[in-house]
């Protein structure tokens, strides 16, 4: 038995970096809109409850039903896989932005305004890397996801190594199902390990607690 | 000098916070706002960096309304301590005191340079610059706070609560660490607490608020425990405000009486008739009182207790000394321990009566 990927598939390393792209590329897209819908709904409470409503009715409309929809507008292409993933991307994403937000101490918050900082720049530079870990933590679960969600635009002839299941049943190869399952399960790890390592470097206020003093 | 000038604030739903508040903050004095929760203290306090703006009325800072300033150019120029420090959780001590200077325009490393001068200035070592706030204790945070309000050499500073997230012991440490900066910096400083002995200790002038935001007294320690404007404030001051007065009177006039001293070299040991007698040891400090009345004749002695400085600690602390001796006495000691004589509570009496009498018949005392 070969464990070979067969030719109109594409290389494995074309598979590799499409997966990738598709993934990597929703889970970007979703956090560059997660982050500003954040920001309002925890400058305007009121709004919180409609978007999460909002989010989570467009998280329940099946992946395929969208990517069906969706043809008609970008085609056949990346983009297609990338924008559904990117709104069920929304879902986990908004929660852990204005979670983040809202964990930022009060006291912390109104010793910013009171040194005088604009708004802008205590957005940038307090409330976000405070809120970093939240944001992080969320971004993990949705890059996990959809690295194995992309296997689903198979269906519609963009799944990267997703199509490797559906040649599995075509052409009877069982092999080429595990092969995918196993690449796809390892850049779900890599990929969570490299955001755990990120996290580490850019929060070390967070792992230097040790050694308080008295 | 900070001035309230007839202001008020009344918020959307009609609550009134701050109710025709007119005072002055002479420069360089420490004023406490204090007063119940609900009392408008610390929307008063937010007001002179325009953190609130009040609905009518104006606060002026050296004359000049705060409303005709820019809030950030404004709040840059006034220190705040706020309680729990709010310290940034994500940068470095150093980087926490240097962030009003960053904000200035000053380069990092100017920055950091003025930041460790600063935290020198408040007693923390270099070996805590590099520290992140979760890393200190709950006092360190706090005068890293302070460090930071101070770190541009703003002319004032605002304070709001800033030590009741603290305990007991390390509020004290850090009230006199305040007292010992404002002596050497003199800054206009505005101090928000509910606390009252805070208040006492710690203010120049203490301007006590009632619920509604109305300004009930606005006086120094020493007349608000004297002479509480109505049944609010002597309320609110404690039912000891007559011992804590003491604290602003002095002991130097204390008569001392040397006759109830006797050495332990003395032989035989002077009887006393009878009398209770304070025995110092060669170096003249004080073992001990004996007992006239105790059986054994050979005397075991009472430890004689915490003393006072004549002149030095006030006469709070000479009442206190005899109330907690066993015969009344309380001993006078100098700077270095040695007895110098003893006191009856009668004779700290007297003289408390003699200076309220004085007081009494003072010209440059309030006429209410």
């Amino acid at each position: 038995m070969s464990l070979r990927i067969p030719g109109y598939l594409g290389t494995f390393w074309e598979l590799l970096s499409d997966h990738l792209v598709m993934a990597l590329g929703a889970s970007f897209l979703g956090l560059v809109v997660a982050l500003p819908l954040g920001l309002v709904c925890v400058r305007w409470p009121r709004s919180y409850p409609p978007v999460l409503a909002i989010s989570s009715v467009l998280y329940s409309i099946p992946s395929l039903a969208f990517f069906v929809l969706l043809i008609a507008f970008t085609g056949i292409s990346r983009t297609t896989v990338i924008l559904p993933l990117a709104v069920y991307a929304l879902a986990g994403l908004i929660p852990n932005v204005v979670d983040g937000l809202r964990g930022i101490p009060d006291s912390v918050r109104q010793s910013a305004i009171a040194m005088g900082f604009s708004g802008p720049r205590r957005l940038l530079t307090v409330d976000l890397p405070i809120a970093l870990p939240a944001v992080i933590a969320g971004l993990r679960v949705a890059v996990v996801a959809n690295i194995s969600m992309v296997s689903v635009g198979a269906l519609i002839g963009m799944g990267a190594f997703g199509s490797l299941f559906t040649a599995s049943v075509q052409l009877d190869r069982l092999d080429l199902a595990l092969v995918g399952i196993a690449v796809i399960v390892v850049m779900a790890l890599v990929a969570d390990a490299v955001l755990v390592l990120v996290q580490w470097l850019v929060t070390p206020w967070l792992h230097r607690s040790a050694g308080a003093a008295r | 000098m900070i001035t309230f000038d007839n202001v008020q604030k009344q918020y959307p739903d009609g609550t009134v916070a701050v109710d025709g508040l007119s005072l002055e903050v002479p420069t360089g004095t420490l004023t406490v706002l204090v007063g119940p929760s609900g009392c408008g203290k610390t929307t008063s306090l937010r007001m002179i960096n325009r953190m609130v703006d009040p609905t009518a009325g104006r606060v002026l800072v050296n004359g000049e309304d705060v409303r005709s300033q820019d809030p950030q150019t404004l709040r840059r120029g006034i220190g705040y301590v706020i309680q729990h420090a709010g310290l940034f959780p994500h940068r470095t001590v150093v980087d926490n005191v240097a962030t009003v200077p960053r904000l200035m325009g000053a380069s990092r490393k100017q920055a950091r340079a003025t930041a460790m001068e600063v935290l020198h200035r408040v007693g923390l070592g270099d070996e805590l610059a590099r520290r992140y706030p979760a890393q200190l204790s709950g006092g360190q945070q706090q005068r890293v706070g302070v460090a930071r309000a101070l770190a541009a050499d703003p002319p004032i500073l605002l304070m709001d609560e800033p030590f009741s997230a603290v305990d007991p012991v390390v509020r004290k440490e850090l009230q006199q660490e305040l007292l010992r900066l404002q002596s050497v910096l003199a800054k206009t400083i505005v101090l928000v607490t509910h606390d009252i002995d805070e208040a006492i200790t710690l203010g120049d002038r203490v301007a006590v608020l009632r619920p509604g935001g109305v300004l009930a007294q606005y006086a120094t320690p020493e007349e608000l425990l004297g002479d509480p404007a109505d049944d609010f404030v002597a309320g609110f001051l404690g039912v000891d405000r007559g011992v804590r007065l003491l604290s602003f009177f002095s002991t130097a006039g204390l008569p001392l009486h040397t006759d109830r001293i006797t050495s332990t070299g003395d032989m035989p040991i002077r009887d006393g008739d009878g009398r209770w007698m304070l025995v110092v040891d060669d170096g003249k400090r004080p073992v001990g009182w004996r007992d006239p009345h105790a059986s054994d004749s050979s005397g075991t002695l009472v430890p004689a207790g915490r003393g006072f400085v004549p002149g030095k600690d006030t006469l709070r602390a000479a009442l206190d000394a005899a109330v907690l001796s066993p015969c009344g006495f309380a001993v006078a000691v100098d700077e270095d321990g040695r007895a110098l004589g003893v006191v009856s509570s009668e004779e700290v009496a007297a003289v408390v009566r003699r200076e309220h009498r004085e007081r009494t018949d003072s010209p440059v005392r309030k006429q209410l």
